[in-house]
């Protein structure tokens, strides 16, 4: 099934939740990043048809979503909470939609313990769901969508309510499952690193507006605008206003060469954006550095975000490892100019670091 | 501009409108017509206008019912909502013997009302009822065929007895509800039984009493059955409430032009008096 | 303040425990240092709460005793153990102001109105709470209905220790930054006990001075942050903190060598001579120890890449040594090999488990 969205607004009681949106999805897997409130819910349910768009059409392989009722629509939506029947079994529940459309009970028991196998569930097909854990609640839910078949398969940040651990394996086999399907997948994230996990088509919605598309990967290294350099980077990206003369780049109290990227842009201010992978804590000597001051150190995963006050700006430092930092303690940030992005103050995209460029 | 996707839709809707139209407005569209008219047979009629309204308004007799309707609504409030909560704080909050409480305590909702107008009609009989007789060895003048004092206090006794386990129910489902960490943080801020009552039993049970008390409201104002078969609204008319007295006017004396506008006024005051409420209560809940 | 021993302690919520799945808490000794930030970190079932509800005098232990300094409170209620509380959701007195809230507790126990006034103010200035101390607590969001909660327990001069339950769960991520920093400067100013109960590593790693992890109804270790992560106690909390875990292969001694399917390790260091009769012995190595050294290393392990995940800052390559899978963890911009490669498994970030304990590392 093929799935356009041309020029659709949705606003409720006056406040617009999606602007303008205009896309076109194609069988594969799209990734809707966004944070919480920026309009991901809102469009999947516009494109599960389950609201209308305020304003511009959807179309299903060409023809007006209007005139294609929603119980023909053949959606298969899975919610952020756990929706599972409380009263059904495990095969019952997955069984649920196929029993709707009358397929026959030798076809449905096969589906349904295939569909079960490929989300490792096939052990607890006699439980309820009160006696499952909420990753095994989640992968039954997700059974349910995927057993019947649908041309398009909406999941609204799926992953959120688990904890980091089931997170982590559910999320590999979900990458596997939708490698594997011939359908339209739209999945919502507000979590940059699942949504490169995931791979396939980036959407980044700011604010209920498409601020850019293309494959996730490019979509992180080169992001268009500081908004979307913001949402896709967890933590999100630092922007600090700089100025560029012809032989040198100042910003946050820093002077560093002009490096090679910048060169040919035009002299005066713009926003330096630096991702925090790219701030080291304590440089070696040689490397450009400012002094500052641990505000907070907080550890996700593998990976410490430290937070330093310096100069005048705060700026977020990812590190790899566990280190805990106390508050206030006088570090010194250094960056190599060669990894920093350029945006103009309007925040538009001026120039990119060469990838791979070492640190 | 957005079309209907599909405007079969509307018959869907069309049986429930049927259903609301037969059961809830013809009925009160058959009471405003009599109320405007004055009917003698099935084709004389003559359209009187407000007259009916300005009788009722003016009847002496209406107008001392709704004195003692509201009476006895307030009493039975007075007594009914911290009694209910009382009982509801007493009751064990799990286990078996929660379950036996609370089937005990509602027991008295399950009989007809008739048949608890009969119940307290022999058990209050000052000759031969064992409450009645029992006050009266007590040395205290009782009876509620003769003393209006006394034909009060058992309805009322009646109405305590029959309706605050409903107001019990509600409340002990309002103390259920709250989660034991209210308890906890009581206990480890050091909060008395007391406090912890003001400062959290009874802020949680706001929205549960705010639906007893439109409940107790309502049906108080409305009450019948029980006084009718205990009292029959005497002695003298002291126990007549606004529904005896409407029932007196419409099949008694069949004057069915004052009776529907009767039981229109009665209407509009009920849920006046039931919106008062609500909006007063929400306000304190909000200010 | 005092410290908060724990001794012998053991519970279970059947009433005659016989198999050893009955008992919540196994048994557990511990000490809970006056004015340290711990955190109790553990999955859910692992015997936390239990742990968290036998502090504060909820339950009572089927066996050991809990002092607090000197005393012995293992039977002293809830009301009487000078403890407070902040629990998952606001708990909060609705009708009363910020200030009603902050002074309740002292209230209770005849605190004269001055030293009340200047407790609340106090404390309110510490938390940001100043400006709504006249406010009805009820309107307010839900982390300030956290710093609330907290407050009633600051305000109190004789509270041995300060407990959280999940306290962030319902704060919005944009919000828990500030909140993080609020509890740290609070640990700082007052130096209170703090033990904050979670379920979430990254919570309690980054909260926690020290870190006690709960697993299957026992502490399995006590340590810093920074220690959990390198050198986990046990293979649990190897494979519950950090993204991913930590790359576990089942070993065999061999002579001088840990043989694995898929290659060997030279068994070398101090762990050579503390090698256990008996016991399943393991492999550990966080998945950014793994070297990736291509065909240049002599003494490196074949491997094939079979998928490469690129994850902004990192990329995690899972490789095929043999038959034995492993995840490798590299710094965006650094080659990743494709194919047929080598692996080095730097032997003093190697760590050895027998029966799921740490022996020690490989050097």
């Amino acid at each position: 099934m093929n799935l356009a969205v041309e020029g659709v607004t949705r606003s409720v009681e006056g406040e617009v939740h999606l602007s303008e949106i205009d896309l076109v999805l194609e069988p594969g897997l799209h990734v809707v990043i966004g944070r919480t409130l920026a309009g991901k819910t809102s469009l999947l349910r516009l494109l599960a048809g389950l609201d209308r768009p305020t304003s511009g059409r959807i179309l299903i392989d060409g023809q007006d979503s209007r005139k294609v009722p929603t119980n023909r629509r053949r959606v298969g939506f899975v919610y952020q909470q756990f929706i599972n029947y409380p009263g059904f079994t495990v095969y019952d529940n997955i069984a649920a939609p196929l029993r709707r459309s009358g397929v026959a009970r030798r076809e449905i028991d096969g589906k349904v313990r295939e569909t079960a196998e490929i989300l490792r569930i096939e052990h607890l097909l006699d439980r309820l769901p009160a006696e499952l854990s909420g990753g095994q609640q989640q992968r039954v839910a997700i059974a349910r969508a995927l057993v019947k078949e649908a041309d398009l398969f909406l999941l609204d940040e799926p992953l959120a309510n688990l904890d980091y651990k089931l997170r982590e394996e559910l999320r590999h086999e979900l990458r596997t499952v939708f490698r594997r399907s011939a359908c339209a997948v739209v999945y919502t994230t507000t979590e940059p690193t699942e949504a490169l996990l995931m791979g396939g088509n980036a959407v980044v919605l700011v604010e209920g507006r498409v601020l850019q598309t293309g494959p996730v990967l490019e979509t992180y290294r080169a992001p268009t605008s500081t908004a979307v350099a913001e949402v896709f980077s967890d933590p999100p990206m630092n922007l600090v206003a700089g100025h560029l003369t012809g032989e040198s780049l100042s910003f946050a109290g820093l002077t560093v060469p002009c490096p090679t990227h910048m060169r040919a842009l035009p002299k005066g201010v713009l926003t330096v954006g630096i991702r925090p992978n790219h701030l080291i804590i304590d440089p070696v000597p040689g490397l450009a550095a400012l002094a500052g001051e641990v505000e907070l150190s907080e550890v996700n995963g593998s990976e410490t975000f430290v937070h330093v006050f310096a100069g005048d700006s705060s700026f977020v430092v990812e590190c790899e490892g566990v280190h805990a930092m106390p508050v206030g303690l006088a570090v010194r940030l250094g960056v190599n100019p060669a990894n920093l992005f350029a945006f103009s103050s309007a925040g538009d995209l001026l120039a990119l670091p060469e990838p791979g460029t070492q640190q | 501009m957005i079309q209907a996707d599909n405007n079969r839709a509307w018959f869907l809707v069309l049986p429930v409108v049927l259903v609301v139209a037969f059961t809830a407005i013809v009925p009160l569209m058959t009471v405003v017509n009599y109320s405007v008219q004055d009917i003698f047979g099935p084709n004389t009629r003559v359209f009187v206008g407000v007259e009916w309204f300005r009788e009722v308004i003016e009847d002496d007799r209406i107008r001392a019912a709704f004195a003692r309707q509201f009476l006895f609504s307030f009493l039975v409030l007075l007594i009914e909502i911290p009694l209910g909560v009382a009982v509801a704080l007493i009751l064990p909050l799990r286990g078996w013997r929660s379950s036996l409480a609370v089937v005990a305590i509602a027991l008295p909702l399950l009989i007809p009302f008739n048949v608890v107008g009969m119940i307290w009609q022999v058990f209050a009989r000052p000759e031969i009822g064992l409450l009645g007789a029992g006050v009266n060895a007590l040395g205290i003048p009782y009876n509620y065929t003769a003393d209006p004092l006394s034909a009060w206090a058992t309805i009322i006794v009646m109405d305590v007895w029959h309706w605050t386990p409903l107001v019990a129910l509600l409340a002990f489902a309002g103390l259920r509800s709250i989660s034991p960490a209210y308890y906890q943080a009581a206990r480890i801020d050091g909060a008395s039984r007391l406090a912890m009552f003001l400062f959290i039993e009874l802020p949680k049970l706001r929205n549960v009493l705010t639906i007893a008390v439109l409940l107790r409201f309502m049906d108080s104002f409305m009450i019948y059955t029980e006084p009718f078969v205990v009292t029959g609204g005497g002695p003298g008319s002291s126990t007549t409430f606004l529904s005896i007295n409407l029932v007196k006017m419409a099949v008694g004396q069949f004057d069915l032009g004052p009776a529907a506008a009767f039981s229109l006024l009665y209407f509009l005051v009920i849920l006046l008096f039931s919106y008062i409420f609500y909006t007063i209560l929400q306000q304190v809940a909000n200010k | 303040m005092s410290e908060i021993r724990i001794e012998g302690l053991r519970h279970s919520y059947a009433r005659n425990p016989t198999a050893s799945d009955l008992w919540a808490l196994k048994q557990v000794d511990h000490v809970w240092r006056d004015g340290g930030a711990y955190a109790l970190l553990g999955p859910s079932g692992c015997g936390k709460t239990t742990m968290l509800n036998i502090i504060s005098g909820l339950v009572r232990p089927s066996e050991g005793r809990i002092f607090f300094g000197q005393r012995d409170v293992t039977e002293v209620p809830t009301e009487r153990r000078n403890i407070a509380q902040v629990f998952q959701f606001p708990v909060l007195y609705d009708t009363m102001t910020v200030r009603g809230n902050l002074a309740f507790p002292l209230r209770n126990r005849g605190v004269g109105k001055v030293e009340r006034q200047a407790r609340v103010e106090e404390v309110a200035a510490m938390l940001g709470l100043s400006d709504s101390l006249d406010l009805r607590a009820a309107g307010l969001g839900a982390a300030e209905k956290q710093m609330i909660s907290l407050g009633r327990g600051l305000v109190r001069a004789d509270v041995a220790a300060i407990l959280f339950d999940e306290p962030l769960t319902v704060i919005d991520p944009q919000v828990k930054f500030s909140l993080r920093r609020k509890l740290k400067e609070v640990h700082e100013r007052f130096k209170p006990t703090l033990i904050y109960v979670t379920h979430d590593q990254n919570e309690a790693l980054t909260f926690a001075d020290q870190v006690v992890v709960m697993y299957d109804g026992e502490v399995v270790q006590v340590g810093t942050p920074e220690d959990l992560y390198e050198r986990p106690a046990h293979s649990f909390v190897g494979y519950f903190i950090g993204s991913p875990g930590m790359n576990f292969l089942p070993v065999q001694p061999d002579g001088e060598r840990l043989v694995f399917p898929g290659g060997a390790l030279a068994l070398s260091g101090t762990v050579a001579g503390a090698l256990p009769d008996r016991g399943a012995l393991k492999l550990g190595i966080r998945p950014s120890a793994v070297r990736l050294s291509g065909g240049k290393d002599p003494g490196a392990i074949p491997a094939d890449v079979i998928d490469v995940e690129v994850l902004g800052a990192y990329a995690i390559v899972e490789l095929a040594l043999g038959p034995t899978r492993i995840k490798a963890r590299v710094r965006d911009g650094a080659p990743i090999p494709s194919g047929a490669t080598g692996v080095t498994l730097p032997p003093e970030q190697t760590l050895l488990y027998s029966d799921e304990r740490l022996i020690g590392a490989l050097a």
